[in-house]
């Protein structure tokens, strides 16, 4: 077989293209439709609880991947946050350093403040200038980069704010100097009720370095922004610097938070928040959903690759094994199939034969009624002479006795193939029995120019069966061959061993043959292919019967034109075949 | 020879009997296994050809019934069944057997083969 072919039938069960040729079992199931139900149960049970599983795993997988990046963001947020406060807890700290180290009039000093300005950069860094306020808002010393001295800022927010609560930490703003900065202010209260401010300038760049610091994803980013939602560092995908960003401004929290939203282009987003004590700022860490899944995706497309693999394995598996059992159950269907028609053969022909009997005797009895009447005519007619000379009065008498012998001779053949009685089972030479057959046929074998081959093995055993039925089985087949080969041929007898139990004959001759549709009917009783001149078509179905009283079985094969072997497989101890039978037979 | 025909169809035994009777034989018939029985207690008979399927009484009792009559009486059976049965009734009782219908050389022969002729 070719190999691509071969592989195939793993996969296709040999029913699959058997068509309407299936004849009786194709009626009685529909293969197709078990083997289909069969792969889609099998491959249903056994795929299914897989993806289920496969499914409940990813779930329970993303809810902790979920919770786990939730948790990291808060830690991230939290820990910045800290950073973050601590920056500037450090700076007013710085300042209040000042205040209790240094006196007013010390400070007013036209070249102390620059010297602390400068050991505050050298040691803190950030400061950008430094300024002392009176209490009522008039700037008696500045040390920086402009020329602030002099200015009232008695009105400002900063200053109310500061000279209220005694420390003030502003938003990010342009200023004077149109570069982004904040302020932190702390009230100096003196003896005699009055106060100064002590005020700062910080640049930001500071912060932005420890956002930036941050170890995030490509994506993802840190950034700081009011409590009215205005960005106070720069941020690359939310809005620009000390504008409203695009995100809402998260609910207030004492605690670091973590929220899901959406982004303005519609992609999912984490948001991890944090109030910054003292200040007006939020801290807000914002990373893209996409970015924190992508590890868990790749392992998931693995496993999604490998599930395909075993999906694909599984139903390779199933088609196998469906395959397999439905080419085993169609075969144990057609030997079944097979047993069942040789069965209604068989109890057609039994039918046959109890009517035939009846109708033979019914017969008989009024033919024989025919003949000797017919027959005491003749025998009357010949004791007078003037009839005796009337030929054509004999003929007539002659014609009536030739008829009642022959019909008798037809029921008696109807009365042979209803026989049914015990067989006499007797050791039997199977070389000889055939020889003795054939003895009646070898001279008009020579007539006809037919050549009689015979081919007995000496290792064939004796068989025990009945000898005259044996006999009469091979005439009848040996008659039907010499019938087949009108203008000669060849008759091949040979016998052989089939196993420890069974012997085969094969009767082979080369004449007429038999069509495929005669073949199926050739062992009916009343069936002939040889017309009226023939018999009456019960030689082969009386052999047939003999067959099957000697617990054997036969067979044929023929092709038109070429010839007809018919193969007879009979027990080698028919006794002991009836008694495995019981009692009941 | 005497012969008894016994045989439940009339035409059938009847012509028999006057074929028989051409042959040289004293032939009797009856279809009734009553008037067989009645027929030998008046007549003896040496050979009795009887139909193994009769109403009433079949031809093995009748037989039976005979030999008490006659003891030495030979019997032929004939029956139109032809059956494997009938054969080794035939045989088992000691008596030929034939098949209906049947040439009357046959039955001749047969008789004389009883009757050691």
């Amino acid at each position: 077989m070719h190999p691509i072919k071969n592989f195939t039938t793993l996969f296709k069960p040999r029913f699959w293209h058997a068509g309407t040729s299936m004849g009786q079992a194709q009626t009685l199931f529909n293969y197709r439709r078990f083997f289909l139900g069969s792969v889609s149960i099998r491959a249903f049970v056994s795929i299914v609880p897989m993806a289920i599983l496969l499914m409940f795993t990813y779930m329970l997988q993303d809810t902790a991947i979920e919770n786990e990046n939730h948790l990291r963001t808060v830690r991230l947020t939290s820990n910045t946050r800290r950073t973050i406060t601590y920056f500037l807890q450090e700076r007013l700290d710085a300042l209040k350093f000042i205040v209790q180290q240094k006196d007013v009039e010390a400070l007013m000093a036209s070249d102390e403040l620059p010297q602390v300005l400068h050991n505050l950069k050298m040691g803190f860094g950030g400061f950008v200038d430094l300024g002392l306020i009176d209490d009522s808002g008039f700037q008696i010393s500045y040390s920086g980069p402009f020329s602030l001295k002099g200015k009232n800022y008695e009105d400002q927010e900063w200053f109310i704010r500061c000279a209220e609560e005694g420390t003030y930490v502003s938003d990010v703003f342009l200023g004077y100097r149109n570069l982004p900065h904040m302020i932190v202010a702390l009230r100096w209260p003196m003896e005699d009720s009055t106060f100064y401010i002590l005020r700062a300038t910080l640049d930001i760049q500071k912060l932005i370095q420890i956002l930036s610091s941050l170890d995030l994803a490509e994506k993802s980013e840190a950034f700081l922004c009011s409590r009215n939602g205005l960005l106070q560092t720069p941020s690359k995908y939310y809005g620009k610097m000390l504008e409203r960003m695009d995100l809402p401004v998260p609910e207030y929290s004492i605690h670091s938070q973590v929220v899901e939203a959406v982004d303005k282009t519609g992609n999912p987003i984490l948001i991890g928040y944090a109030y910054i004590e003292d200040s007006p700022f939020i801290l807000m860490v914002v990373k893209r959903s996409v970015e924190i899944m992508k590890g868990w995706h790749s392992i998931r497309q693995k496993i999604n690759w490998f599930f395909g693999m075993s999906v694909v394995t599984t139903l390779v598996v199933v088609l196998c094994i469906s395959t397999l059992m439905m080419n085993k159950i169609y075969d144990a269907d057609q030997t079944r199939l097979k047993a069942i028609e040789r069965l209604e053969t068989s109890s057609r022909l039994i039918s046959v034969g109890r009517l035939a009997a009846g109708v033979a005797h019914e017969i008989n009895n009024p033919l024989a009624v025919i003949g000797e009447n017919a027959g005491l005519i003749k025998d009357l007619f010949t004791l007078r002479k003037e009839y005796k000379q009337d030929k054509h009065l004999m003929e007539l008498v002659d014609a009536v006795l030739e008829s009642v012998e022959r019909s008798g001779q037809i029921t008696k053949e109807l009365l042979g193939f209803a026989r049914h009685f015990e067989p006499k089972i007797t050791p039997i030479q199977l070389s000889k029995t055939v020889s003795d057959v054939l003895s009646f046929h070898r001279k008009e074998a020579s007539y006809r120019n037919i050549d009689i081959h015979v081919d007995v093995p000496e290792d064939i055993p004796v068989i025990y069966s009945d000898h005259g039925r044996l006999q009469q089985i091979l005439l009848n087949l040996i008659n039907n061959a010499f019938q087949a080969m009108k203008n000669g041929g060849e008759l091949d007898i040979s016998v052989r061993k089939e196993g420890e139990k069974t012997v085969s004959i094969r009767v082979r001759d080369t004449g007429l043959g038999i069509s495929p549709e005669d073949e199926k009917r050739i062992f009916e009783p009343f069936f002939t292919t040889k017309g009226p001149e023939g018999g009456i078509g019960l030689g082969l179905s009386i052999t047939f019967g003999l067959v099957r009283k000697l617990k054997g079985d036969i067979s044929v094969q023929s092709k038109l034109g070429e010839g007809t072997t018919f193969v007879i497989n009979l027990p080698i101890d028919t006794q002991g075949e009836i008694r495995n039978e019981g009692p009941a037979r | 020879m005497k012969v008894l025909l016994v045989d439940d169809e009339e035409k059938f035994v009847s012509r028999l009997a006057e074929r028989l009777e051409i042959r040289g034989f004293e032939a009797d018939w009856t279809t009734t296994s009553d008037g067989a029985l009645s027929k030998a207690e008046n007549e003896e008979y040496d050979i009795a050809v009887l139909d193994v399927k009769m109403p009433r009484l079949s031809g093995i009792d009748l037989k039976k019934g005979l030999e008490k009559l006659v003891p030495k009486m030979k019997f032929i059976f004939v029956s139109g069944h032809g059956s494997e049965e009938d054969y080794d009734i035939g045989i088992r009782e000691g008596a030929f057997y034939l098949t209906k219908p049947f040439k009357i050389e046959t039955l001749v022969e047969r008789i004389k083969e009883a009757l050691n002729l």
